[in-house]
Formats: C-alpha cells, structure tokens, sequence
C-alpha cells in the first residue's frame, strides 16, 4: 500500500512548480497552464485523501473543482482574446495600462 | 510492492512533465507536455479507485480546456515567441517563494492531523459502480452546489462569449 | 378639556388654520378664524373672571412636558385673581384690536400672515400668564418676543422694518439672558420650577448668600435682579428701552395690542407674579423702584420734543412702564397691575387712534403738518381727547385713580419712595404736556399738510371707529373699581378699592404709613400737576404758537440732545454694535471661519489625498507583482495555521 504521504509530497510538489510557473513566465499562456497545474496539484491531494479516508466528499469537490477550472479557463482565454487584439502581444510585463 | 512501482513511475513522470511545462519556449510544446501530464494523473485517480474523476479529468482537461488553449496560441507569432526572454528579470525571487511554499507544506503535513474514516470503502463503491456512487451523492447531499456549478457553466459561456467576440464597425 | 385650557388654545388653532390655509382658503376672509378664536377666548375669560370673583383658584397640569433627572416641568395653568385680571386685559384689547385690524390691513398683500401671528402673539401671551411654573413662563416670554419680531418686521421687504424687528429681538435677547440665569437659579436652589413651592420656600432662604466672583451676594436679591433683567429688556425700561421707538415701523394695531397693552406689561405681570421673591429684598425693590422712575421722568423728557406721533406714543408707553415698576418698587403691586389693566385701555386707545389719523393722513406721521382733524374724523378726535384726559389724570377718568394710587403709596412708602414720588410727579407733569401737545397740534388749529392730502381726509370705517369707542368706555370707566377709599367714603361706599381687595389673596397689602391730609395733598398736587401740563400745552400750542419755537432757539443744545433720545443709540452703536460687527468680520470670518474651519475642511481630503498618492505607488501595472504578493500570502497563511 501506497502510504497517503507520499500522494500529498506529489501534490505538493507539483502544487510549488505550479507557483514557480505563474511568479516568473512572462508569457500569458503559460502562466495559465500554470494555474491549472496548481489546480491539478490540489485534485491529486483531495482524490488521495477521498480513497484514504474513504470518503466520496473529496471526489466530489474535485468535480466541482474541474468544473470551476474549465469555466474560469475559457473566460480567461477570452479575456487574453480581448488583450490580443487591444495590445498585440502576449507578455505580461508589458501591459502596465492599470499602473497607479 | 507493485502498486508502489506504478506509483514510484507516475509520480517522477508528472513531476518531470509539469517541469517541462513550464520551462519550454515554444508554447505549443509546453501544451503538449501538460496533456502527457493530464494523462499521467487521469492514471492516477484509476490507480485511487475513482474512475469517473478519471473519465471527466482526460475529457475536460485533456479534451476541452487544452484545445482551447491550443486555439489561442495559434494567435502568437511563433517564431517571435521563440526568440523572447521566458522569465521575467525577478525570477530568483519567485524561485525562493516557490521553494518556500513547497518546504512549508511539506512541514504542514506533519502537524495536520488525520479526519474520521467516512461510509464510502473500496467494496462499497466496487458493489454499485463508482459512477453511480458519484452519482447517488451528487444528486441528493451536493444538488445545491451542483445546481450553482451549471450556473457558473453559463456564466462563462456568455462571458467568453461577450469578452472575445468581434466588433462589428459600423 | 376644561374650559379655560381653550382660552389660550382656541387662538393656537387659529393661528395653525391661518398660517396653512389662510392664503388659500381664506384669501380676504383670513381674519375670520382669528377674530372668532379671540373672541370666544374672550367670552371664556370673562366666565373665567366670574368664577375667580366667586372665589375659585385653578393650579392644574395639563400634561407633563419634560421629566428629565431632578426635572420636572409641565405644561400647567394657574388661574388666580392676579391672572384672572390680565387674561381680561389681553383678551379685550387683542379683541378689540383683531377687529380694528379687519378695517386697517384692508388689502395688504399679507392679510392672511397677519392675523394668523396676531393669533400665535395672543396664544403666548396667554401661556405665559396662565403659566404655574417658571419654564412655561419662559416660553411663553420668549414666544411673545418671538411674535413681535415677527409683526415689528411686518412688512419685511421695507429694509427699516426688518432692522427693527431684529433690534428688538437683540435688545430683548440682553434682558432674556440674566432672565435665564434667574430661573437657572430658581431651579437650582429649590430644585422645583413650580410657583408654589418657590414662592413659599421664599422665606426659608431669606438669609441666603452664595458666592459670586468673590463677592457674597444675598441669593434671593440676586434672584431678584436677574428675573428683573428679563423685565427690562421686555418692559423696555432703561438701558434697554432702545427697541420699542422702533417698533414702531410694525402697523399700528401691532404697536398697540403688543407694545401697550400686552407684551410690555409681561415685565410687570412677571415681577408682581414674584411679589413673594421681590418682597424679601430690599435692594431689589430699591432698583426695581428707581429704574422705574428714572425711566419715567426720562422718557417724559424725549417725547415732549419729537414730531412723529407714533413714537411720542411709544415714549410715553415707556414712561407709563416706568410708572408700574415704581409701584411695584414700593411694595404696591395692586397699584402697578391696577395701572396695568387702566393704561392698556387708554394707551391702546391712542395708538388705535393715532393709526386711524395715519388712515386719514395716507401714512403721514409728522403732527407739524397735521392739525384742524377734529372736524375731519369726530369719532377719533372725541376718543383721542378722552384718552389724553385719562393719562393726563384727570379726576373721574380711569387714569386718575392708577396714577393717584402709586403717587401716593410712592409717597408713603419710605423714604425711597419719597424721592421717587417726587419723579413721578414731575413725569406727570410731563405727561400731560406731551399728550395734550400731540391733541392740539394734530386735531386743533389749522390744518398744515398739502392739498392732496386734505382731500383724502375723512374718517375711518366702522371696523376701525367701533374698537376705539369700545376703548374709550375703558379708558373711562376702568377705573371705577379700584377708587382710594379715601373717595369711596366721601361718597358712602365702603371698601370702594375693590380691585386692591380682589388681588390682596396673591400680591398682599402694601406696607406704609400715611395721614388722610398726606393723602389729600398728593391728590390735589397730582391734579394741579395735570391740570398745568394741559394748560402749558394749550398755551403753547393754541394760543401763542410763537413760544415754543423760541424756547427751542434759545435751548438748543438741550433740545438737540432730548431731540437725539439722548444719543443713548449712538451710544450703544459705538460700545456693542460696531465692535461686535468688527469682531465678526475680523475673528468670526477671517480667522474661525477662514482658517480653521476652512482648513479643517480642506486639509482633511487634501491628508487622505496625500495618503492616497503614497498607497498608490503599490498598484504597479506588474502583474507579476500582484502574483508575488499573492503567492506571499498564501505562504503567510500556511505558516500561520502551522503555528
């Protein structure tokens, strides 16, 4: 048997190289891919604590968790859409409209 | 000793693949990675008895939110993008964060204790399908949220929607 | 409700009726509501009046108006024989004047307005004479204060009417404010605002003295003077008789319901409802007593130079006032309310009649250029003349008996009262100058003023000649109750000073020792007086009109200086008026004003402006930014559930 441990040091490994993603890329994609990793990282640890405590609840809130996840996703590429076409270009560095 | 192999072979492919997605140049390659990474953990959540989460993890993530992604890139100039700076001029500061954050959780788990076992075991889920356990508390314990989650679907259907498309000029 | 908590209330409604619809709904109508209020207000305190000569004394509360800690303050009536006869005397003359009003406001713009503050001026008079504690007094003192601002400025666009109606509310606010204090004092040494138990714990503190800056100061004299304060300032005695020449600018019926008969007398009716406080301190009544003689003789001495009848009017309005404190002064408060209730009819009736010479006159003021109105306007002249020979004192008329009365308790009563009795007599002299100088100039001789207006003469209509007959039935007749039984026994009546009898149960007997003869003399002295001010004047103004116009040639500087009231206005207006004006527009607005609050209301958003500008240099545009604060705060989060 797979200790729980080692499920929650996956998730939050992959839950810091998510953050290290969204802190330091200057490409506004990537920085998204990067919060569905950190989202990925936290369904790990709530699927793992689900099968361990043999609870449906976790599973339950992952559902919800990849719902919200797809929902926020689209408007989110919606919205660098709309960056697109206003600024032509897909760093973020470089959009400092909101300086102030 | 086998399910500690399979484990051992899935946690060192996701880290690796979450690592390539994020440190690639070329955003389509980082795109690719995270669908082999989607792979990995829908494998997982089979290997934790949940197959449904499975299911829904490779066709939503996978499927749907990746080929969006993959739609919007195609906007990029590629060949631009390929000769841009990838980290932004601060970078060792997020690193420091990043690692800070992983040692904290790290000592979080051994203070956080353990919660009570709940109803739902191997064998009960295994007698009706996962699905229809899924399902069954879905539907009665969780209708409220799952009524407001089909909400929030609408909503960003019309927001996306409204946020990205043309205007007509007149 | 009983019948006699309508009388004050029957004219509240009326004024609440006139002043919300009369302009609509009544148009020029609008004096109906009022007239019928006052009227039936009338008729009640005349049943009131027979109740109280049978006997009767109403204390009740109506209903309690603050109930605050150690306070307790109703809304309550005391109906007396000292309040039974002023509910008389202002309900008649407010009668008398509403109807006079109906003929004299015919036409002006502000009919309605009119009636509806005459109605609120009648219901604050009579709160404040049916008053049974100090704070009801006080408001009924302020509200009628209130009303004569409001009729003094009647006619507010005209820039002299509007500065007279607030000079007599300033002036007013003076007296008012040692006025406050003295309840204030009351109230903090009986702990009560109730009469009764005021006046009869009285006695209790008669050795009293607290400490005042130093100096230790009787408490009941101290009391004493700070009531009489407020009686100054109302009663327009000096230094603060300033406001009632003035007032004159409000319409003539406002000058005689409020500045004859009603709200002066306020003053009086106040220090006589406080006989119990007065009549503890000597030092008190001393300056009750001189005031009202040296304002007396003073006044005298200004009215029998001016020209405009109306104010020579209101000067010997101050004069009378003067007559009543010095009554009251001596310890004789039957005496002063006696004259009260006779002056208010012969002086309403002047005023009355001094308005229906203006009618005829189409606003003229100046007696030099009236003169012959008596074949004009024979109902006014006969009325004026007999309310000249009232105040003049001539025997048999109301004014004789309230005039003997206090020459002679001011006579008998100490020695203080013999300096003042010597005041008084030489005022009367003066009065009956004066009053007879206005007759002659207005109504004999030839008439002096221009063609137009000599064809405009002609007498008043019946809504204003009715009221001044009914007047001079009083100014006439009023008297007879309270004739000296010195008179009464010549003529077989026992007890013939029914009116000192009838109030002696709330003011008591005045104390003072006298012989018949004594009494004799100061009457026949008192009638020569008169009878030599009425020939002075008939020699001065009939027979050898040269005379006083050589008298003024000679006396200039005398005359310029009575002529200018004795310059006690530009007095005021160089010590208080222009310092204060000077004050305020240099240290109210230029310094509290301008820089303190101005640059607490500027300086405060100009300091969260500045605020702003330092926080906003947190809000960068760097997304990345905003990320690593974000992911700092997760971290501050986790680390804090850890420990």
């Amino acid at each position: 048997m797979v200790p729980l441990e080692w499920y929650i040091y996956l998730s939050a490994v992959v839950f810091a190289i998510g953050v290290f993603g969204f802190l330091t890329r200057r490409n506004i994609i990537i920085m998204f891919m990067s919060i569905e990793l950190m989202l990925n990282a936290v369904n790990i640890s709530l699927i793992s604590f689900s099968h361990y405590l043999q609870d449906l609840r976790g599973q339950v809130l992952t559902f919800f968790v990849i719902t919200v996840a797809a929902a926020e996703a689209a408007i989110g590429l919606a919205i660098i859409i709309a960056l697109f076409r206003n600024k032509a270009t897909a760093h973020v560095d470089e959009v400092t409209e909101m300086k102030g | 000793m086998l399910p500690k192999v399979f484990f051992a072979y899935f946690s060192v492919m996701i880290t690796i693949l979450s690592l390539l997605v994020i440190t690639r140049r070329n955003p389509v390659h980082s795109i690719l990675f995270m669908l082999g990474l989607f792979f990995h953990i829908a494998a997982l959540y089979v290997f934790l008895n949940a197959e449904f989460i499975a299911a829904i993890q490779v066709i939503v993530y996978a499927g749907a939110i990746l080929v969006l992604f993959l739609f919007v890139v195609m906007m990029l100039n590629l060949r631009e993008e390929m000769l841009e700076r990838r980290y932004i001029g601060a970078w060792p500061v997020g690193a420091l964060l990043s690692v800070t954050i992983l040692f904290s959780l790290f000592s979080a788990l051994k203070v956080i204790p353990q919660g009570p076992a709940g109803r739902y075991g191997i064998e009960a889920i295994k007698s009706e399908t996962h699905t229809a356990a899924l399902g069954k508390i879905l539907y009665t314990e969780y209708l409220f949220p799952f009524e407001v989650a089909s909400v929030v679907l609408l909503v960003a259907i019309i927001g996306a929607i409204v946020l990205a498309k043309k205007r007509i000029k007149t | 409700m009983k019948l006699y908590q309508l009388i004050p209330f029957l004219p509240l409604a009326a004024f609440v009726v006139n002043i919300l619809l009369g302009k609509r709904l009544f148009g020029k109508q609008a004096h109906w509501p009022a007239v019928l209020a006052v009227v039936a207000s009338w008729v009640i305190s005349v049943i009131t009046m027979r109740d109280v000569i049978g006997g009767a004394v109403i204390n009740e509360d109506l209903y309690t108006w603050v109930l605050s800690a150690g306070l307790r303050v109703p809304v309550g009536f005391l109906i007396d024989p000292l309040t039974a006869v002023m509910l008389i005397v202002v309900t008649t003359v407010s009668s008398l004047v509403h109807i006079y009003s109906i003929g004299y406001m015919h036409g002006d713009k502000g009919y309605y307005r009119f009636f509806s503050y005459l109605s609120l001026f009648t219901f604050s008079m009579l709160m404040l004479v049916m008053s049974n504690n100090f704070l009801q007094l006080y408001f009924g003192w302020e509200a009628v204060g209130l009303c004569s601002y409001f009729l003094i400025g009647f006619w507010y666009e005209k820039k002299s009417a509007s500065d007279a109606g607030k000079k007599a509310f300033i002036v007013n606010r003076f007296g008012d404010f040692g006025f406050g204090l003295g309840v204030i004092m009351i109230f903090l040494t009986f702990g009560t605002l109730y009469y009764q138990p005021v006046f009869d714990g009285m006695g209790g503190i008669a050795e009293r003295s607290i400490n005042v800056l130093g100096y230790d100061v009787n408490l009941v004299t101290l009391i004493a003077l700070l009531l009489f304060c407020g009686a100054v300032g109302k009663s327009a005695q000096m230094p603060l008789h300033v406001w009632l020449p003035d007032a004159m600018e409000g319409p003539t019926p406002v000058s005689a319901l409020i500045h004859a008969a009603t709200m002066v007398t306020a003053g009086v009716f106040m220090v006589v409802r406080c006989n119990a406080i007065f009549s503890l301190s000597h030092t008190a009544m001393n300056v009750v007593a001189i005031t009202g003689g040296v304002t007396a003789l003073f006044a005298a001495t200004i009215a029998l130079v001016q020209n405009d009848i109306k104010r020579i009017v209101a000067y010997s309005t101050i004069s009378q006032l003067g007559y009543m404190f010095l009554a009251t002064g001596v310890g004789a408060y039957a005496a002063g309310i006696f004259h009260l209730y006779t002056h208010a009819f012969f002086k309403a009736l002047l005023f009355l009649g001094a308005g229906s010479v203006m009618h005829a006159m189409a606003g003229e003021l100046n007696i030099q250029k009236m003169g012959g109105l008596k074949k004009y306007m024979p109902w006014t002249y006969w009325t004026f003349l007999l309310a000249s020979l009232s105040i003049a004192g001539v025997p048999g008329l109301a004014g004789f008996f309230s005039k003997d009365e206090i020459l002679w308790r001011a006579y008998s009563g100490g020695p203080t009262g013999r300096f003042i009795w010597v005041l008084a007599t030489a005022t009367a002299i003066l009065t009956a100058f004066y009053s007879f100088r206005v007759v002659f100039l207005a109504f004999h001789g030839k008439f002096r003023g221009t063609h137009e207006q000599e064809h405009h003469l002609h007498e008043s209509p019946k809504a204003m000649t009715i009221p001044l007959a009914l007047l001079a039935i009083g100014a006439v007749a009023a008297g007879w109750v309270g004739i000296p039984p010195l008179v009464g026994e010549m003529f077989g009546v026992e007890h013939s000073d029914w009116f000192g009898e009838f109030l002696a149960p709330v003011v008591g007997h005045p104390h003072g020792e006298g012989t018949h003869g004594e009494e004799w003399m100061v009457m026949f002295i008192s009638i020569i007086g008169g009878l030599l001010g009425i020939g002075a004047a008939a020699l001065f103004y009939l027979k050898r009109t040269d005379i006083p116009v050589r008298l003024g040639s000679v006396f200039r500087a005398p005359y310029r200086v009575l002529w200018n009231k004795y310059y006690v206005d530009e007095l005021y207006s160089r010590i208080i008026v222009r310092p204060t004006f000077w004050i305020a527009k240099n240290v109210i607005v230029a310094v509290t004003d301008g820089k303190i609050i101005e640059g607490i209301v500027n300086g405060v958003p100009k300091a969260i402006g500045g605020f702003g500008e330092v926080l906003r240099r947190v809000q960068t545009g760097f997304v990345h930014h905003y990320a690593i604060v974000m992911a700092l705060g997760l971290l501050a989060i986790t680390l804090a559930l850890l420990w």
